[in-house]
């Protein structure tokens, strides 16, 4: 076999593993005060943005990297990550579409997104961030009729610095933990978007994420905010090319729900996973909050992972507001080496509070699944109540399955029901579905999907349909 | 806090009949625990209650010397009635009694174990503490195909003579292929704010059954601590109850390894907390071959200021198939200042396996309560008949009638 067929017998694991061929502008290697200010200079950023990111450098240095997690890492070297990479051609911002370098275009037509939006069937306003930058973002004036602010980081930074002043870090503070700390001080795009009073957003928005330049780091930002009244529905996507090196995505996303405000996250996460034997892959070290602040607010998570080396990350839900409540949906799947440790976190603070977690683990081959949560109900949040279930399923004796739940109940008023169970395909339901004429694998795929049906019902319709067929393409190879 | 230890240890090794080389093994322990000090929050196992803390704050310095040399009057009103039972009598950490009279002498054998080193690995520096200070160490051997006929009960007591703060005890029991024994810990305190730091081992041959109930009910200061080591061979069965209600601190911790096929363990919990009390239960039930099985039940009923801890945990090895592992903890909050803190985790390393846990906590049910008051008890009638049937439910795993029955009275339940 020659490299090219090689190269194509590969891609037929992973179907997003190519990489384009494109100039990039790097910052310089490391992670060092002149770094974060070449990052903020070339996003011609305020001062008070640059404050902001240099204060939590200064709080990075006294931090450690945390390591109670399952899946062990080798250890990453910092300076040895380059924190900026971008498109040469989006130096000079391209005004439209029609000026976007082609070969970006090409990539995300590759991918499946196509950016011009006649060529889009459904009505889904999509942000696009290659490296570490915002490359375009579609519907824009549909949006902007309703009020609807949906645009990169950087971009709100300039034109709605005051929203952006307000509202950024008031979730994660540059205090935070590790990872978030080092994505305060050199996070270098992601999308912003807010929902005007009242408005219910007519259209699902979606950013999708793209690693392409090697020995990059992705550290993107992302803030929603619904204002009093309003409705989003927000969606994830993330890729990235096959490289045998391992890749850090350390990315920070806060929500705020005003009074009355839903917000709905999901996410299907597909990064490199690295070669069967656990060869490359990305790290996705990602940090994920929603703060209810306001009365009778919701916000949900929905997440599909099947994708990274390790994944490592718990969307959480702070319920401050009174009557506001908190869910989380979650399917993840790991298969050959992969490796993730993942949950919710569930923080109940005002009255009336309710949340649902129903968590789904699917391990295969030589992988390792950790369930990890967190249920505390405040003293003061009267007649809250929780409830979580997290099932998992094993696939050989090679894999793990983990659950760690953390429950605490200060409050008298308020009730946690928490249920796990932990058990493998039976031979009946196969034998079953065997029996009708399906070959092992689709009998595995059709339980494995009624598994997990509970959380694939609540993405939207397009995702939907995407996931169930990247859950399947996940375990392909763990039966038999 | 170091000083204070060696010193105590100096004084030990004068007054005490211990050999050169039992000195230098103690001594050992000693240095360990010197180097690790007190467990506190930053380890994951002490999370919820930090013991180096809550000494701190109840007895602030301990003092650890006990004079093994002299022996304590033993206080014959302490003792349970109305059961024929063997006795094994600790006094301030010393052990005055050991008695079988209602058994075979032959079939009963007691070694001396005080050199023996602790046969797994620990990362637990209370043990340390427990083996530098702790008076000589015991084996109690029940010999192959006998069930001892009556219950043993072992008689925890302090008195005012007490010279230290802290007070460690340590037994170990081997049982013999098919036999049987039945072991009531019964906790009888006369002092107050001592730290009680108890270790066992158990050795299970094969068919043997252990029946273990931990009875700590009559309020007093006492900071206690409580490990069991249990190592299952084919076709043991391991039972353990744990009634957790009169001390101030209570932690029971259970690590059990189900090596022999075929073996099980189950382990049921009720905690009965008031005023100010912080009481925990860890468990660790290990897996490690086909065909194993494990059960446990926690219950806790909680109230003004009362703080309880429950932390499981099932590990599956790769090997073990045919696992069927099972917890469930649940709690009532009686009051609106008392807490409950869960951690049930299952790690599992094999596919053909049934294992689930659960937990629920909240107050008691209105419902039930307006229920049983529409048929003419009053609130506090109702409640009580609630929390009753509550706690019954786990008084009714206990397989021995007569310890069942005896357990009953001493909560206070009605049938």
């Amino acid at each position: 076999m020659d490299t090219r067929e090689k190269d194509i017998e590969k891609l037929k694991d992973y179907k997003y593993g190519f990489t384009t061929d494109i100039e990039n502008i790097k910052a310089p290697k490391g992670l060092n005060e002149d770094v974060i200010k070449f990052i903020s200079n070339i996003k011609k950023e305020p001062k008070w943005m640059l404050d902001f990111r240099l204060k939590a450098y200064e709080r990075l240095k006294l931090l450690k990297e945390p390591d109670w997690q399952k899946p062990k890492y080798p250890k990453i070297d910092y300076q040895d990550l380059y924190y900026y990479s971008a498109p040469k051609s989006m130096k000079d911002k391209p005004k439209s579409l029609d000026e976007l370098d082609p070969k970006l275009l090409e990539t995300y037509k590759k991918l499946g997104i196509p950016l011009q939006e006649q060529a889009r069937l459904n009505g889904i306003a999509v942000d696009a961030v290659f490296d570490s930058v915002s490359v375009a973002t579609t519907f824009k004036g549909e949006l902007t009729k309703h009020g609807i602010i949906f645009c990169s980081m950087s971009e709100a930074i300039q034109k709605h610095p005051d929203l952006v002043k307000k509202y950024l870090g008031t979730v994660i503070p540059v205090t935070d933990h590790f990872f978030a700390t080092l994505n305060s001080a050199v996070f270098t795009d992601g999308s912003f978007v807010y929902i005007p009073k009242g408005v219910k957003c007519p259209m699902e928005l979606s950013t999708y994420f793209r690693i392409n330049a090697s020995e990059t780091g992705q550290f993107e930002r992302t803030l929603i905010i619904a204002d009093k009244g309003s409705y989003v529905s927000y969606l994830e996507g993330c890729t990235a090319p096959m490289r045998d090196e391992n890749q850090l995505h350390a990315a920070n996303v806060e929500l705020i729900a005003l009074d009355d405000a839903e917000i709905k996250y999901s996410t299907v996460q597909n990064w490199y996973p690295g070669d069967e034997n656990g060869k490359g892959g990305i790290y996705n070290f990602v940090t994920k909050r929603g703060l209810c602040k306001g009365k009778n607010s919701k916000i949900s998570w929905t997440q599909v992972e099947t994708g990274s080396a390790i994944t490592w990350k718990y969307p959480s839900c702070i319920l401050k507001g009174d009557n506001s409540i908190g869910e989380f949906y979650s399917i993840a799947i790991t298969n050959n080496h992969q490796k993730a440790d993942t949950g919710t976190k569930m923080i109940h603070l005002g009255k009336n509070t309710k949340s649902k977690i129903i968590s789904k683990g699917i391990s295969a081959g030589f992988s390792d699944m950790t369930y990890r949560g967190l249920v505390d109900i405040n003293s003061k949040a009267k007649n809250s109540s929780n409830y979580t279930q997290c099932d998992s399923l094993l696939m050989g004796n090679k894999c793990g399955a983990h659950t760690v739940p953390y429950i605490k109940n200060k409050n008298f008023d308020s009730n946690i029901a928490h249920e796990a169970t932990t058990s493998k395909i039976s031979e009946e339901q196969l034998h079953y579905c065997q029996q009708r004429g399906l070959n092992p694998e689709e009998a595995v795929g059709l339980i494995v999907n009624g598994f997990c049906k509970e959380v694939l019902q609540q993405l939207p319709m397009e995702f939907a349909v995407e996931a169930q067929k990247l859950v399947g393409i996940s375990l392909e190879g763990s039966v038999g | 806090m170091n000083e204070q230890l060696q010193s105590d240890f100096d004084k030990l090794v004068k007054t005490s009949k211990f050999s050169n080389e039992e000195i230098n093994f103690k001594k050992n322990f000693l240095n360990n625990f010197i180097k690790k000090g007190f467990p506190n929050r930053k380890q994951e196992d002490w999370k919820f209650l930090d013991i180096s803390q809550i000494i701190k704050k109840n007895i602030s310095d301990l003092s650890y010397f006990n004079d093994y040399s002299q022996s304590n009057k033993i206080d014959p009103s302490i003792f349970v009635d109305g059961l024929e039972h063997n006795k094994i009598i600790f006094i301030n950490g010393r052990i005055e009694k050991i008695d079988f009279n209602f058994e075979d002498q032959n079939k009963i054998e007691i070694i001396d174990e005080t050199k023996k080193e602790i046969s797994f690995d620990y990362e637990n520096s209370l043990i340390d503490l427990n083996s530098a200070f702790t008076d000589k160490v015991f084996k109690i051997l029940i010999k192959k195909d006998y069930s001892l006929k009556k219950p043993l009960i072992i008689y925890h007591s302090t008195n005012d003579k007490i010279k230290s703060t802290n007070i460690n005890l340590r037994l170990d029991f081997e049982l013999g292929e098919n036999s049987c024994l039945k072991l009531i810990d019964y906790f009888a305190n006369n002092t107050t704010k001592n730290f009680i730091n108890i270790f066992y081992n158990f050795n299970l041959k094969k068919n043997s059954i252990l029946k273990n109930y931990k009875i700590d009910k009559f309020i007093n200061n006492n900071l206690k601590y409580s490990f069991n080591n249990i190592e299952q061979d084919n076709n043991s069965v391991s039972e353990t109850f744990i009634l957790s209600a009169g001390s101030d601190y209570f932690k029971n911790e259970i690590n059990c390894n189900l090596n022999g096929e075929y073996s099980s363990a189950f382990i049921n919990g009720i905690f009965s907390l008031k005023e100010n009390q912080q009481h925990e239960i860890r468990t660790t039930i290990n897996h490690l071959v086909e065909n194993t099985k494990s059960y446990q039940l926690i219950k806790s009923v909680l109230g003004k200021n009362s703080k309880s801890a429950y932390q499981g945990r099932i590990f599956v090895n790769s090997k073990a198939q045919k696992t069927d592992g099972y917890q469930l903890s649940k709690a009532i909050l009686l009051d609106e200042t008392s807490e409950f803190n869960a951690k049930p985790e299952l790690e599992i390393y094999a596919d053909d396996v049934k294992c689930s846990h659960g937990s629920a906590s909240g107050s008691l049910d209105e419902n039930s309560i307006f229920y049983l008051m529409s048929r003419g008890l009053n609130y506090q009638q109702s409640k009580e008949l609630l929390i009753n049937g509550f706690l019954m439910d786990v008084v009714e795993k206990i397989t021995d009638v007569e310890i069942k029955n005896l357990i009953t009275n001493i909560i206070g339940l009605k049938q």
